[in-house]
C-alpha cells in the first residue's frame, strides 16, 4: 500500500489557500442532515465540535471525565505559540515554520506545519475574542515569552495556566453549541470500539461509565481527538484516565499508526520519590527563561547532598556547573526539551544528580530574583512554585528547585493526511492523537497551537470536503451487522477480563508494564535494550493475561474494569513502541539510540535511510505488524544538522 | 504512618449508603491523599472482600477540578490553596482517624461512593457563561487594548477550576461563588460586554432553577476554594444582577 498524504500543489505557502478555493463544501440546508462524532473534549476536540456545531453540522461528542472541562489539556501550563511578531524581534511564519521543522528534527510534513505555522495567528485572535485573558504588558497589548528551540517571543501565556484558560474558551464555545441544539454532550462516556462498514468509519460503540451499557452511536464521519499515549510508561505528567484506547480501537480497525517511538520526555518534572506515586508533575518549560540548571562541579559535593550533608546553597557558585550554558551557549538553558532531557540523564548517570536518589538537577532562580525581584517572579511563576512547594515541601524561592526529566508528550499517533484522515476513510484524527506536526521532537507551546489549529481551523474545512458527497447516504443509522459485530466484540473483552479471577490488580501489571518501558525503552534506547524489552513485555502481557483480578460487574461504575480494558492495549501499544524503536536504526528527537551519537553525545540522524514516516498496520492480536513508509520529501526547507550550540 | 479512615459507601444513585471503617498501615508523609486511597484500594483488590472504593480524579495537580473530597468536616482537607490531590500526608498526624465524604448538595446527587453528579455547574455555563463567537472573522487580538489590572483581575476570577468546593461548603449549597467567578471573569473584559447583561440573568436563572441556594454572606466558599477565589465576585454579581434588572430589555 502506498500512502498517499494528499498535499495540495503550487508552491507551500500558497498549498492551504488553494486548497481551501477548490475544496467541495456542504450547502447549510444540508450541514444538519450529516452527523458527526467527536471523541474527546480537549482542546482539539472541543474546538473541532464547537466550529463544526456552529457551521450547522449535527455532532455528538463524547469525554469520559464528568464535564468535557476536566480533559487534560487543562494542564498545559507554559504557553502557546504564534507568529503575531508583536515583539518586532523578527518573526514569521516562515521562521515558526522552520523553528518548529527543525525541532522536530526533519522528520515532519512540510505541508502540514507550514499551515499550522500560517493560521497560528488567527488562533490568538480567536481566543481573545472568546474572552481568554492572556498576560498583557502596562499598555494594555499582548505580552510574549519565550520557549525552547525559539530565539524569538512568539509565546502567548495566561500565568502558568495558558492551557486551563484556552480550554475554557473552547469549553465555552462547546457550551455556546450545546445549548443551541447543534451539539450532544456524552459526558462519562468512554469510546470502546470503532465501527466500519465497507471500509469506512460508520460510528462508535461507547460504554456509559455509570451504568455500564455499552451505546451504539451512529455517523457520516468520526473524528478521534483522544489525546496522547504517554501512560504506557505508567508515570508520566499525563493525566490519569489519558489513555491510548480510543485511538487504538481506530488502529485495530485499520488506521496506521505513525511512529510510535517519538515519545517525549520532559527536562523539567519533579522527581520521583517513592513507589506509591501515581503521577509525575510538569514543572513549566517557561521556569528555563529565568531559572538556570545546574549540577555540582565536583562529585564529593554531588555525594554530599545526596547524603543530605551539604544543600546546594553550600555549593559556591564557582563549583556549580550549569551545564547547559557551557555545552550550548547560542541556546543555554533554552535548548529543546529533547535535548535538556538527555543532558540531565548524562549528569546524572556521570554520578553529579543530586537529590536523595541522585536522579535530580537543581533548577536555580537566585540569580533571577535578584536580577527582577521576588514579586517579579512570583507574578510570572506564582502558581507553579507554590505547585512545587505544595508538593515537595520546599520553598522554591529560597532553595534551588529539583527536577528530573519524565514522560510527557507523545509526537507518534494515528496516521493522517493533509486533510487529517486517517486510513479509514471517514475517520479523522486531531491534537496529540495524530502524528503530523511535531516530527520526532514537539517544541514547547506548540501542542496547545496544533490542537487548537486542527479543531478551529482545519477539520472545519477538510470534514466538508469529505461530506460533500455523503447527503446522498441519507440518515446514520445504527442498525446492521457491523454495529452488532463490535458491540458483541466489546461485551466479549470485558467479559474475558471479569473471568480471569487472577491474584494481582490492575496497577500492579501496569506498573512493571511502566518500568520495563523506562528501563528499556526511555530517553536511551539500544539493540540489546529494546530486545530485552520486547521479552520482558511479552511475558508480562502472557501474566496479565492470565492472572490479573477484576473486581466487580460490567453493569455497574467500576474504574478497575475501566483500567483493565485501558492496559490490555497499552501492552500491544508497548510492543508497537518496542518495534518502531528498533527499525529506526538512527536517533532523531525524542529517539535517542545509543549506537547512534556523535562523539558529543548529540543524535545522529541517518537521512539517507530513515527520512520516512513510518506507519504501522495492525494483523491481528499476537501477530507482528507490517511497516509502510511514507517518504519525506524536503522542497523548501534546507536540511541541516540540528545545532543549538 | 497509620490511619483509620471513615469513608463513605454507597452502590449507587438508589441505594442507601453508610461509613465504612478500613485501618491502613505504611503511609509515606510524601504521599497525597489519592495516592493514600490508592493504596487502600489496592488493599481491597487484594484482599477480594470489598468493592475499590470509587472516586473521581484525573490531573492530580489541581487544575482540572476532578477530585474533591469532604475530609474531616472540610472540602479539600485540612490545607489552605489546594485541591484533594495536592493534599499530601504530611499535613495529618500518625494513627489519625479521618472521615472522608462525597460533597453535600442536592444539586450534586450522589453517583457512587465518593463520585457526585456536578453536571449542574455544566448547565449553568451552557446557559450563558461564554461570549458568543463563531470561529473565524474576529478582529485581530491587539485591537482592544485592555489594561494590564482589568485583565489580570479577570485572570483572576477566570482561575475557577469547577471542583465543586464552593458548593460543598456552604451551608446553604449555594453557587454564587462559582456563577460570580464566571461573570466576573467574561463581564470584565471589553469582549464580554456585549452580552453581559443577559449573561447575569441567565445563569442566574439557571442556578435557581438547579436546586443551589442563595448566598448568606457566610464567605465558606471563599475559605475552602482551592484556587482562593475572592468573594468579591459574589458582590459584583449581586450588583450585575440588580444591574440588569433596570438593564435594557432582552425584546426591546
Amino acid at each position: 500500500m502506498i500512502l498517499d498524504s494528499h498535499i495540495p500543489e503550487g508552491p507551500l505557502a500558497e498549498k492551504w489557500t488553494r486548497y481551501k478555493n477548490s475544496q467541495r463544501l456542504v450547502n447549510p440546508a444540508n450541514k444538519r442532515k450529516l452527523n458527526i462524532i467527536v471523541v474527546g473534549t480537549g482542546l482539539a476536540g472541543a474546538s473541532a465540535a464547537a466550529s463544526l456545531g456552529a457551521l450547522g453540522f449535527n455532532v455528538d461528542i463524547f469525554c469520559l471525565q464528568d464535564s468535557p472541562r476536566r480533559a487534560h489539556s487543562i494542564a498545559a501550563q507554559g504557553g502557546i505559540n504564534a507568529a503575531k511578531n508583536y515583539q518586532n524581534d523578527g518573526d514569521s511564519v516562515e521562521r515558526l515554520f522552520k523553528d518548529t521543522i527543525k525541532g522536530g528534527d526533519y522528520r515532519a510534513r512540510e505541508a502540514n506545519v507550514y499551515r499550522l505555522a500560517e493560521v497560528s495567528g488567527d488562533i490568538i485572535d480567536q481566543c481573545v475574542a472568546q474572552g481568554v485573558p492572556f498576560a498583557r504588558d502596562y499598555g494594555g497589548l499582548l505580552d510574549n515569552r519565550s520557549f525552547g528551540g525559539a530565539q524569538v517571543s512568539r509565546t502567548f501565556y495566561a500565568r502558568g495556566q495558558t492551557g486551563q484558560q484556552l480550554l475554557l474558551g473552547a469549553y465555552g464555545a462547546l457550551s455556546r453549541e450545546i445549548n443551541r441544539g447543534s451539539v450532544k454532550l456524552h459526558s462519562r462516556h468512554e469510546m470502546m470500539e470503532l465501527v466500519v462498514e465497507e471500509g469506512v468509519a460508520k460510528g462508535i460503540i461507547a460504554r456509559d461509565l455509570v451504568t455500564g451499557e455499552l451505546e451504539r452511536y451512529a455517523a457520516h464521519a468520526v473524528v478521534v481527538a483522544s489525546g496522547g499515549y504517554g501512560n504506557v510508561y505508567y508515570l508520566s505528567t499525563n493525566a490519569m484516565n489519558s489513555n491510548v484506547s480510543a485511538a487504538w480501537a481506530c488502529h485495530r480497525k485499520g488506521a496506521f499508526f505513525a511512529n510510535p517511538c517519538y515519545v517525549q520526555i520532559h527536562p523539567t518534572c519533579i522527581p520521583v520519590h517513592g513507589d506509591y506515586q501515581s503521577k509525575l508533575t510538569l514543572m513549566s518549560e517557561s521556569l528555563r527563561n529565568d531559572g538556570r540548571i545546574w549540577v555540582p562541579k565536583k562529585k564529593e559535593d554531588a555525594e554530599a547532598i545526596r547524603k543530605g550533608e551539604k544543600g546546594p546553597l553550600d555549593i559556591a557558585e564557582q563549583d556549580r556547573d550549569y551545564y547547559l550554558e557551557r555545552r550550548y551557549p547560542a541556546f543555554g538553558n533554552l535548548v529543546p526539551r529533547d535535548v535538556a532531557s538527555r543532558a540531565a540523564k548524562e549528569r546524572c548517570d556521570a554520578g553529579y544528580g543530586v537529590g536523595t536518589t541522585g536522579l535530580a538537577v537543581f533548577l536555580d532562580f537566585a540569580s533571577a530574583i535578584e536580577r527582577l525581584g521576588r514579586d517579579v517572579i512570583e507574578q510570572r511563576y506564582g502558581n507553579l512554585f507554590q505547585m512545587y512547594q505544595k508538593i515537595t515541601d520546599q520553598n522554591p524561592y529560597e532553595v534551588p528547585m529539583m527536577i528530573y526529566p519524565a514522560v510527557h508528550y507523545t509526537m507518534g499517533g494515528l496516521w493522517v493526511d493533509y486533510e487529517l484522515q486517517t486510513t479509514i476513510p471517514g475517520l479523522f484524527a486531531a491534537g496529540e492523537a495524530n502524528f503530523s506536526d511535531h516530527g520526532a521532537n514537539r517544541l514547547g507551546a506548540s501542542a496547545l497551537m496544533q490542537g487548537l489549529a486542527d479543531g478551529y481551523f482545519v477539520l472545519p474545512y477538510t470534514l466538508q470536503n469529505y461530506l460533500a458527497d455523503k447527503i446522498y447516504e441519507g440518515a446514520a443509522t445504527t442498525e446492521g451487522e457491523a454495529f452488532e459485530k463490535a458491540e458483541q466484540a466489546v461485551r466479549d473483552r470485558i467479559a474475558k477480563l471479569l473471568n480471569i479471577n487472577g491474584r494481582h490488580s490492575v496497577d500492579h501489571y501496569h506498573k512493571a508494564l511502566g518500568r520495563i518501558m523506562w528501563e528499556y525503552c526511555g530517553m536511551a534506547r539500544s539493540k540489546e535494550s529494546l530486545a530485552k524489552a520486547a521479552e520482558e513485555v511479552e511475558k508480562l502481557k502472557q501474566e496479565f493475561r492470565s492472572d490479573v483480578y477484576v473486581p466487580g460487574k460490567a453493569e455497574e461504575m467500576n474504574p478497575e474494569l475501566e483500567k483493565a480494558c485501558r492496559l490490555t492495549d497499552y501492552f500491544e501499544l508497548a510492543q508497537l513502541i518496542i518495534a518502531d524503536a528498533t527499525q529506526r536504526e538512527e536517533s532523531c528527537g525524542g529517539h535517542f539510540r545509543i549506537e547512534h551519537q556523535t562523539e558529543d553525545g548529540e543524535t545522529q540522524r541517518d537521512d539517507e535511510n530513515f527520512m520516512f514516516v513510518g506507519a504501522w498496520e495492525y494483523h491481528g492480536a499476537d501477530t507482528p505488524e507490517e511497516l509502510h513508509k511514507e517518504q519525506l520529501n524536503y522542497e523548501h526547507i534546507q536540511i541541516v544538522k540540528r545545532n543549538y550550540k | 504512618m497509620h490511619f483509620t479512615l471513615h469513608i463513605w459507601r454507597q452502590e449507587n444513585a438508589h441505594a442507601k449508603g453508610h461509613f465504612e471503617k478500613y485501618e491502613i498501615d505504611n503511609i509515606s508523609p510524601d504521599c497525597s491523599f489519592l495516592e493514600m486511597l490508592d493504596q487502600l484500594n489496592e488493599q481491597l483488590v487484594g484482599d477480594k472482600i470489598a468493592h475499590p472504593v470509587c472516586f473521581d480524579n484525573d490531573c492530580r495537580e489541581g487544575i482540572c477540578g476532578m477530585c474533591g473530597l469532604y475530609i474531616n468536616g472540610r472540602p479539600h482537607g485540612n490545607d489552605d490553596g489546594v485541591t484533594t490531590c495536592q493534599l499530601h500526608m504530611r499535613k495529618f498526624t500518625d494513627g489519625d482517624e479521618i472521615w472522608i465524604e462525597p460533597w453535600r448538595a442536592k444539586a450534586f446527587p450522589v453517583v457512587r461512593d465518593l463520585v457526585v453528579d456536578r453536571s449542574a455547574f455544566d448547565k449553568i455555563i451552557q446557559a450563558g457563561g461564554y461570549i458568543s463567537v463563531t470561529t473565524g472573522g474576529v478582529p485581530d487580538a491587539n485591537t482592544i487594548p485592555i489594561p494590564k489590572y482589568v485583565a489580570d483581575q479577570a485572570m483572576d476570577a477566570a482561575e475557577c477550576i469547577g471542583c465543586g468546593a464552593c458548593v460543598a461548603a456552604c451551608k446553604n449549597a449555594s453557587a454564587m461563588l462559582f456563577v460570580g467567578a464566571k461573570v466576573s471573569h467574561l463581564g470584565l473584559l471589553p469582549q464580554g460586554q456585549v452580552e453581559h447583561l443577559d449573561r447575569v440573568r441567565n445563569m442566574i436563572v439557571k442556578m435557581d432553577e438547579l436546586g443551589f441556594g442563595g448566598c448568606t454572606n457566610t464567605y465558606a466558599c471563599e475559605a475552602e476554594c482551592p484556587k482562593q477565589i475572592k468573594r468579591q465576585n459574589i458582590a459584583r454579581l449581586n450588583r450585575e444582577w440588580i444591574g440588569q434588572m433596570f438593564g435594557r430589555d432582552r425584546k426591546n
